[in-house]
């Protein structure tokens, strides 16, 4: 067909390019009318109840406590990092809570995926038992509610254990109705001597990695490295710049070492084990879609089912499994917001209350949106990147 | 396409529906009041389990208003509402008025954007322990895990208290107050705090109420009202008088049995109070017997405590010699004239 000539002939409403165009400026109005309308719906609303939007609220004083979190603060020489306390500003008690959240997800995600793995390949396991018991994890956990299982982790198991006073101790490890307390390596007064050593190694070492591409070090010297440094800052400092804190029972608490608390156990516990049922049967799903042959080849080659496994065909279920696991990385961050209903101070958690002492409820459900979707989208760009790297080269996509 | 602009058309007269109209005409021409209150405070707002209707103290301020505008105290529809939500409730307008144990402070009458109507129960926040715990005081608690419900006063006077005593007690809270008390009964809390008038009610429904003890102190002035709009006078001023003409009734000893007795009463003052003469009610843009009405069906401040709070009611709490007795009686209820 001649375009000029049908261009010509045919009147806009019944070309199809320019009718194209025009519902999509139409659409595109329609999104930007509907915001822009509800924006101002949300303004009149609050102007008539004599409400500002602001956020100048970020960097007034939060005025209470949270039961654990980390934040950055000003020490007076710099920025460290150091538990948040009740006279730190609003925003700080915010990342305090984003901390919690990344903390919980971060770990939540290596451990659901080790444990979904091995749950998958125990879904195809020729030993009867190991078989049916993944098979009633995976439909069981999968059919219950993830809120439930929290709230049930929470209630039937950490706030059952015996009171801290009744507690027995074990090398150092205490459980209790207050949290899991186990031994942890704290500084000492010559730390402050050594740790220019300590940063000193780990700056070589990213030295090192940096330069790869001018000159390619041997293996061995990525060790030597930060190694050296250490040992250098031992001899020089003369003492032990780390000790490990062994917990004890005081009063109320454990004092020394690093303790677990029963709200992040059970909200840590309860998304690895829930996410690890959907990302068991990814794997099942990914393995069972290799062909046969595959199989049957490695088996030929005199290879073990383990080898076989771990050389064929695991790598083989990567291409498949990642970019399904990439969601489930983003389910379990997103459902770490459900952790407000056992008390662990995550974002989500943090907001209500401040959204409360404040009466900045849009502002801050605006921050905590964003900074939700800020966390999606890095891993999804994660997964997007990890995917290429292990998608076959030259493959069609 | 004509359905996103129907759409958008429904949308926008949503939006321009909402006239500065009073709440009070709203309310009129809905023919029912919509209530927030508690869903879970043992005393001041719960559920009965046998009759499955809200009740409680807070719930007889809902009625007192709905039979002040429409002569009939059931016109209520009751909104449960968690402490966190309860002021985006009346932010976004979602429910007219809202009885729901709520601390008067200034950062929420100016900041949070809401006004408050006269303070019905002065409380204070205290701290409940197990009694096995061997504590006596609130300044035995070092250290300690302290458990309370999120969206509350208490959140930031317990902080205050830990910070001026140097109590070094970690603040678990949670969304709701029962997560608290479970806590408290499993010993993952070593106490827990909220107003005072809550704990009674929270011990009285522990399986052993002895086994657990309110400690003496008492951490804050908490005085409770309702709460409404803010730059709504016309409603504010009609909620804030029959909140006082509770109060002022059981001034003039009026109760709901001697109420037909009273309307026929010669004393100036009352026969005023009652709109058997005068104009009080039409002024406010209410019916000008709108007091009567509140007595006839819910009765007077002390009748309301004593059905939820007296001493025969599960969740005693005493009045006499208290800041909730009459003024008269040395408390601080009080009312401005009717006049």
């Amino acid at each position: 067909m001649n375009e000029a000539a049908s261009g010509a002939t045919v009147p806009f409403w019944k070309d199809e390019r320019k009718l194209g165009i025009i519902f999509q400026a139409l659409l595109l109005f329609v999104v930007l009318a509907t915001l822009a309308f509800l924006s101002y719906t949300a303004y009149k609303g609050m102007r008539a109840r004599g409400l500002e939007f602001s956020f100048a609220f970020l960097f007034e004083e939060a005025g209470f406590l949270i039961s654990e979190g980390v934040t950055i603060a000003n020490d007076g020489s710099g920025w460290i990092f150091r538990a948040f306390q009740p006279s730190d500003a609003n925003w700080q008690v915010l990342l305090a809570g984003l901390i919690n959240t990344l903390r919980v997800s971060l770990t939540g995600i290596v451990l659901t995926t080790i444990l979904g793995v091995l749950i998958g390949v125990g879904r195809l396991s020729s030993n009867w038992l190991v078989n049916r018991l993944s098979f009633a994890y995976v439909e069981f956990v999968r059919n219950t509610p993830l809120l439930v299982q929290m709230i049930f982790w929470y209630l039937a198991v950490f706030n059952k254990l015996p009171p801290l006073r009744q507690a027995s101790e074990w090398y150092g490890f205490i459980l209790s109705n207050k949290g899991m307390a186990i031994p942890w390596v704290a500084t000492t007064p010559a730390w402050t001597q050594f740790s220019p050593y300590f940063y000193g190694g780990i700056y070589l070492w990213i030295g090192l990695w940096l330069l790869r591409w001018v000159w390619k070090s041997p293996r061995w010297l990525y060790w030597a490295v930060p190694l050296g440094a250490w040992l250098l800052g031992l001899f020089m400092v003369g003492q032990l710049p780390v000790t490990l804190s062994i917990p004890a029972k005081q009063g109320f608490r454990v004092a020394g070492g690093a303790l677990l608390s029963p709200e992040f156990s059970s909200v840590l516990l309860a998304l690895t084990i829930y996410t690890a049922s959907y990302i068991a049967e990814i794997v099942r799903g990914a393995i069972q879609s290799l062909p046969k042959g595959q199989w049957e080849a490695a088996s030929s080659l005199g290879l073990s089912y383990g080898q076989t496994l771990r050389l064929i065909i695991l790598p083989q279920a990567l291409r498949i499994i990642v970019p399904p696991l990439g969601n489930q990385y983003l389910n379990l961050t997103k459902n770490s917001s459900l952790a407000i209903a056992v008390g662990f101070p995550e974002l989500f958690n943090v907001y209500g209350t401040l959204a409360n002492q404040t009466g900045r409820s849009l502002e801050g459900v605006l921050i905590v949106m964003a900074v939700y979707l800020f966390i999606s989208l890095s891993i999804s760009a994660f997964i997007n990147w990890y995917n290429t790297r292990v998608a076959l080269v030259g493959a069609a996509r | 396409m004509r359905k996103l602009l129907v759409l958008l058309a429904v949308l926008s007269l949503g939006a321009f529906g909402f006239a500065q109209q009073s709440r009070l005409d709203v309310v009129k021409q809905r023919g029912k009041l919509i209530c927030g209150v508690n869903g879970g405070a043992p005393g001041f707002g719960y559920i009965n389990e046998k009759t499955g209707g809200y009740e409680g103290f807070d719930v007889d301020f809902c009625k007192a208003v709905a039979a002040a505008i429409f002569d009939d105290p059931s016109k209520v529809e009751y909104v449960a509402l968690t402490a966190k939500v309860r002021f985006n409730a009346i932010q976004t307008g979602k429910v007219d008025v809202v009885f729901r144990n709520t601390t008067v402070t200034t950062s929420r009458d100016g900041s949070v954007g809401v006004d408050f109507l006269p303070v019905n129960f002065y409380d204070g926040q205290g701290v409940m322990v197990r009694k096995d715990l061997g504590v006596k005081s609130v300044f035995d608690l070092k250290g300690a895990t302290v458990c309370t419900n999120q969206g509350t006063t208490t959140e930031k006077n317990w902080t205050d208290i830990d910070r001026a005593h140097n109590l070094g007690t970690k603040l678990i809270t949670f969304e709701d107050f029962s997560r608290s008390f479970d806590g408290l009964l499993s010993g993952r809390c070593d106490a827990i705090t909220t107003d005072k008038s809550g704990l009674v009610g929270w011990k009285a429904k522990a399986p052993n109420p002895d086994d657990l003890v309110i400690l003496p102190e008492t951490l804050s002035k908490e005085p409770l009202a309702g709460f409404t709009f803010q730059n709504d006078s016309k409603w504010r001023d009609a909620l804030t008088w029959i909140v006082y003409a509770t109060f002022q009734a059981e001034e003039f000893g009026i109760t709901q049995d001697n109420l037909s007795e009273m309307l026929k009463s010669s004393n100036p003052g009352i026969r005023r109070f009652l709109g058997v003469e005068g104009t009080l009610g039409d002024g406010l843009g209410l019916a000008n017997d709108f007091v009567a009405r509140v007595i006839k069906h819910v009765g007077n401040y002390g009748e309301i405590y004593d059905r939820h709070l007296g001493p025969n009611s599960p969740f005693f709490i005493p009045r006499e010699g208290s800041l909730n007795a009459s003024y008269s009686q040395g408390g601080l209820i009080y009312s401005p004239p009717f006049r």
